[in-house]
């Protein structure tokens, strides 16, 4: 139970910092947000290699190589298309 | 790989890894600030992709992990589909790409939980275990399939209208209920399987249910709802695992979802139990409330707008979804080239909603190399119009419809838009008179100031350019 209430308080307060940063974002910048907030959510990565590389059933290692899979496409796809919006923003800070 | 490491250092490898989480932390938070302006957002990503290299890379020495053939396959199967869909993918495609990549995230947290549950002996589980198991199979599968049919709708696989059966907001409430008390009596008695495979059975189908009746036009919000769901899920299933890291990151995420709904929300003047339950009761047909009467459009031609264009002072560009579309901003921005030298003044009105998703537009027209400085907000721009001698609309429709403002039956009445009717003139570049994506007819195009200058926008626009350049 205090497991419980300590990752309660963790997960609360987190929230907190998501919201105060990203309600000062200009709108200009919203797509590139959304798609990288969305590869940090791929973060779920970690839990997969923990199941997929610490069972002994085949069964819970098979479920942990889709959820591997499945992570990776996020987190990799994400931050790399991020990345491609942003960079085209970057070239106009070079221009001028 | 925790067995490659002196044994002297065994007993330090726990504290190291929460100690690298805690710094991976700070790259996310960090990182996320840093994409908030344009300058340092690059760095931004960089950061928070660096983070999460760490953060795996450090799991990797979990003493919990004894085996590699899965997760060098997983990552390595993982890692080639996802470079190959970000390097391929179209900008004008980026929101259906971001809603196959948020499936994916959903999915993937509902798969952990779920082979967590199966790794561990029902027994060891504690109750709060339990319930975020519950959670997190739930929301990451309605995530999932959610996602997916976003997916579908935005490319037009699954028709963008409403697709419904008779009083399915009650059915999709009632079964929600249902799932909630799937979870608690999966908390009660993990050991039955029939209760179990329910719940990811009937969270899998809320995901359909829930997004199918939701118009195409909506579409953005709903994957912003979405994004928001697969942080939360991740952050239940970080519950599961009593992971920090994870906790913390899909809380981020989701507040980061919530946020950028809002936004949209805000933007179209709608709330979001307005937008995921549609308007109860319905019957309006919004095309049959414009009468027209007799009135033509007027229509203009390339050498005409070239003129008004030219020996204007100030042009202000409205860009909608159909030029990019066409693929037609970097002919846009010759044309905007070719007046600027000759001293008028060119600025980028932009709605909020242009395009697919906030600030879609931006990052088109960015691909084209127009400076950011150009692009004016809503607010910014609607005090100019007035000023303002000549007004390109391309294609875009809804968010210069002026029933936004008149029409209080209008599926759009009360959405902010450009007031593009305060300009000198107006000029609409579109394929044909077809409605929008909100299907409704705009008054503007009747309008004694409008013309219409119909075709594909590319060819409009390079007509266009060679015009002005006859000009000289």
């Amino acid at each position: 139970m205090e497991d419980l209430i300590f990752n309660l308080f963790i997960f609360v307060l987190a929230s907190f910092v998501g919201f105060e940063l990203i309600s000062k974002v200009p709108p200009t910048l919203h797509t590139p947000l959304m798609s990288g907030a969305n590869a940090i959510s791929g973060i779920t990565l970690i839990g997969a290699l923990i199941i997929a590389g610490g069972s002994e059933s085949v069964y819970a290692q098979w479920i942990g190589l889709a959820a591997i899979i499945f992570a990776t496409i996020n987190v990799v796809g994400g931050f790399m298309v991020t990345d491609r919006m942003l960079e085209m923003f970057k070239k106009k800070e070079d221009d001028k | 790989m925790s067995q490659f490491l002196p044994d002297f250092l065994q007993a330090y490898i726990p504290s190291t890894i929460q100690l690298i989480y805690l710094i991976a932390t700070g790259f996310f938070i960090v990182g996320i600030k840093r994409l908030g302006s344009p300058a340092t957002a690059r760095s931004g990503n960089q950061l928070a992709a660096f983070g999460m290299l760490m953060g795996v890379a450090v799991t990797l020495f979990d003493q919990e992990i004894v085996s590699f053939e899965y997760i060098i396959a997983g990552v390595v199967i993982g890692a080639l589909i996802g470079a190959f869909a970000a390097k391929k993918v179209q900008m004008t495609a980026m929101p259906e790409m971001v809603a196959v990549f948020n499936g994916f995230g959903g999915g993937a947290s509902a798969l952990v939980a779920w082979g967590e549950f199966q790794r561990l002996d029902p027994g060891l589980f504690e109750t709060q275990a339990l319930v975020t198991t519950g959670l997190s199979i739930l929301i990451g599968s309605i995530t999932f399939t959610g996602s997916f049919i976003a997916f579908g709708k935005l490319k037009g696989f699954i028709s963008g209208g409403r697709i419904a059966l008779p009083g399915q907001n009650y059915i999709n409430l009632l079964l929600t209920f249902v799932a909630l008390g799937l979870v608690g009596w999966f908390t009660v008695s993990p050991e039955l399987q029939i209760v179990f495979w329910s719940l990811f059975g009937l969270a899998l189908l809320i995901g359909i249910f829930t997004v199918l009746p939701i118009g195409g036009a909506d579409m953005p919000v709903v994957i912003s709802l979405l994004n928001s769901y697969s942080g939360i899920a991740a952050s239940m299933a970080g519950f599961v695992l009593g992971n920090n890291l994870l906790i913390i990151s899909g809380a981020l995420v989701g507040a980061a979802g919530l946020i950028l709904t809002n936004i949209m929300c805000q933007a179209m003047n709608r709330s979001l139990v307005n937008v995921l339950f549609g308007a109860f009761g319905g019957g309006d047909d919004p095309t049959a409330s414009l009468d027209t009467g007799d009135k033509a459009v007027q229509k203009t031609f390339a050498d005409d707008v070239a003129i008004q264009c030219s020996y204007a002072s100030k042009v202000v560009i409205v860009p909608g979804y159909g030029l990019a579309v066409a693929q037609a901003q970097h002919s846009l921005k010759e044309v905007a080239n070719l007046l600027e030298s000759k001293g008028v003044d060119v600025k980028y009105g932009i709605h909020p909603v242009a395009g697919r998703m906030p600030g879609h537009m931006n990052v088109l027209l960015a691909e084209a190399d127009v400076p950011y400085d150009q692009l004016y907000d809503m607010d910014q721009i609607n005090s100019e119009f007035k000023s303002t001698d000549v007004v390109l609309i391309i294609g875009a429709n809804d968010v210069v419809n002026p029933a936004a403002k008149t029409t209080p039956g209008s599926p759009i009445y009360g959405m902010p838009i450009l007031n593009v009717d305060e300009a000198k003139r107006s000029i609409v570049f579109k394929r044909s008179m077809s409605t929008g994506y909100a299907g409704i007819e705009n008054a503007l195009f009747y309008s004694d100031k409008n013309q219409m200058f119909f075709g594909d926008a590319k060819k409009s626009l390079q007509e266009l350019a060679s015009s002005i350049k006859e000009l000289d």
